[in-house]
């Protein structure tokens, strides 16, 4: 077969990818200079905010490609095979912004200011029985150790199962029994990222990274929220990196029965993410307990309200009515639109979660926060790029690569 | 009910029947259907049925289910019999979007199962007539309409060159139920 394998980066492709990094450095810079370099904790809280919500998001949309390659890898799938190197490739990209992002968190939580994480606030915590009972979770040591041991498996298991499916490029396995025993080796390596996955992602780091801002609230499903919104999130990413390659001509043995079915995860994905949405929203509603009541106070009925409604729409309304047909998830066009509405949507979905805390008695100036969100697509951008770069765009001695070549839906 | 005569081609592999679908077709036959044991991926595309409307017709139901929940529990609880509940305002919707669900996912469910039987002529107590009973087991079948113009000998011949391992003729009713199926009445007639 004589197919483009290899990927090269166009010269627009980093130029852009450049001038997005610029944008988000001038960003942050712009934030530092408004309100970073405030002496009022207030007002400097702002900044970390900010960087914190774009940070984590970022960091666990693109880890999510890992957690869709190890999920299908485990049900033993096929269909995926024939675009599996993109989202390897940008889950290339989690060892980068984890960096990045455990940098800010530990800096949060280590540093002086007690906005955001006000539970590291050692008097504080002291005086409040609500957080003197979380101490055992809430805690500096136990912050630091979580994130760092997290960012580090993320990044550990991620990387083996790239090198796993790299490993067969140059040298085929003949034997059926090597293939089984390779098949057998990919799914013990999936099912250990699964494990870590749910332990952190689905369960427990969005209670410690994200939750614990608004730290006397609490909600069981906020970790599952926030896995979907990640999740569908992520599936919109690799939606927009296989149209990408598509329209350069690259990926020739992915068609729309593929499309189609990154469509349907969208779709599947959005309207998983309302469920959980509204479940945490109507319990909190109905049984109307004022410690439970007070997230929803400055998000669904204060300042936030336009934000809140407005990605409520985009999350629901805008992938039910628009990705329902067969025609629109085969679509290129609607698929690209859809998925960066989902993913602007999931972003603003963050923003409601960190900001009405930080800043509860104004909105601060969005533009600055999208700014430094598009400094991250930059980042991404380009790690991504450079890791579709170096390995062919098919892994066409994986045993499974046929059963995607005649993919049919 | 109209009887028609159809030309019935019996295949014994898949692989022989894609190419003959797309051959009897160009050839100018009309194929009335083909029946398999399974569904073959692509097979309607090969045979040029347009796509199905069932999810036109799911949406539709759906829409109406969640129109007759919110629909009916509001006027209920706001104008017929208003209840007190907690201290919640008498429209409070999010308490009632878990029925609005269900009852959205109740009528499109129903609804598509009740229209898949008629699209299918299906219903209880009708019999339908096989082409050939191992259709369900292990052999794919696939019927030709015949009009007035149809030479039936050139029919079987070319079924047979295209791969049939047995064709014969055969004189079947149609139009069981509001006559969905033949619109069309000048059909072949037995006595011609």
């Amino acid at each position: 077969m004589s197919i483009r394998e290899n990927f090269e980066v166009p010269k627009r492709y980093n130029l852009i990818a450049f001038a997005l990094m610029a944008v988000g450095i001038l960003a942050i810079i712009g934030l530092w200079v408004t309100s970073g370099s405030k002496s009022d904790p207030r007002e400097s809280a702002r900044f970390w905010a900010s960087l914190l919500q774009n940070s984590v998001f970022f960091l666990l949309v693109v880890n999510a490609s890992m957690f869709f390659i190890c999920a299908t890898t485990l049900a033993w799938g096929g269909w995926q095979m024939a675009f599996r190197r993109v989202p390897e490739a940008i889950s290339a990209v989690v060892p980068v912004i984890g960096v990045i992002a455990g940098a800010i968190l530990l800096a949060i939580a280590f540093g002086d200011n007690h906005t955001i994480y006000h539970w590291t606030d050692s008097h504080h915590v002291a005086e409040d029985p609500i957080l003197s009972h979380k101490k055992g979770f809430l805690n500096k040591g136990f912050f630091a150790a979580a994130t760092v041991l997290t960012i580090v498996l993320w990044s550990v298991l991620g990387w083996k199962m790239r090198q796993l499916s790299r490993s067969l490029d140059n040298n085929p396995i003949t034997t059926v029994e090597g293939r089984k025993k390779y098949i057998w080796k990919n799914t013990v390596w999936a099912a250990l990222f699964i494990i870590v996955f749910s332990l952190t992602v689905m369960s427990s780091i969005p209670w410690l990274w994200l939750m614990s801002i608004d730290a006397h609230w609490y909600s069981t499903m906020y970790s599952w929220y926030t896995f979907a919104s990640t999740f569908v999130s992520g599936m919109a990413l690799i939606a927009l990196f296989v149209v990408f390659l598509k329209n350069n001509g690259y990926l020739e043995y992915t068609n729309n029965e593929h499309l189609h079915d990154i469509g349907k995860f969208m779709f599947a994905f959005s309207v998983f993410w309302t469920y959980l949405w509204f479940s945490q929203f109507m319990l909190i509603w109905y049984a109307n307990i004022p410690e439970e009541t007070i997230y929803f106070q400055p998000r669904a009925h204060g300042i936030y309200k336009g934000i809140f409604w407005l990605m409520f729409i985009i999350n629901f309304i805008a992938p039910l009515l628009i990705l329902m047909t067969r025609d629109a998830k085969r679509n290129y066009g609607t698929i690209t639109f859809m998925a960066i509405l989902i993913i602007f949507g999931h972003w603003l979905d963050f923003y409601q979660m960190v900001f009405p805390a930080v800043s509860p008695n104004k909105v601060p100036m969005i533009l600055y926060d999208f700014g430094v969100a598009l400094g991250f697509v930059g980042l991404i951008m380009f790690v991504t790029g450079r890791a579709l770069s170096k390995a062919p765009l098919l892994a066409k001695n994986h045993p499974f690569v046929k059963e995607s070549l005649i993919h049919h839906t | 009910m109209a009887v028609k005569k159809f030309v019935v081609g019996n295949f014994d592999d898949e692989a022989v029947l894609f190419p003959a679908v797309k051959k009897v077709r160009r050839a100018g036959y009309k194929i009335h259907d083909v029946f398999t044991p399974f569904p073959i991926h692509g097979l309607d595309k090969a045979m040029g049925l347009r796509d199905t409307s069932l999810h036109t017709a799911g949406f539709i139901y759906g829409i109406s289910g969640t129109a007759t929940a919110v629909g009916f529990i509001t006027w209920a609880l706001t104008v017929d019999w208003q209840i007190n509940f907690g201290g919640k305002p008498f429209f409070s919707l999010p308490a009632w979007i878990p029925v609005t669900f269900e009852l959205t996912v109740l009528f499109a469910a129903v609804g598509m199962v009740l229209t898949f039987c008629y699209l299918c002529q299906l219903a209880p107590f009708v019999k339908k007539d096989h082409f050939n009973p191992r259709s369900t087991d292990d052999t794919f079948v696939m019927a030709l309409e015949c009009t007035d113009k149809t030479n039936e000998e050139e029919a079987i011949s070319f079924l047979t060159t295209v791969g049939a391992k047995e064709v014969k003729v055969e004189y079947k009713e149609t139009e069981w139920w509001l006559g969905r199926y033949d619109k069309d009445k000048k059909l072949f007639h037995k006595e011609n």
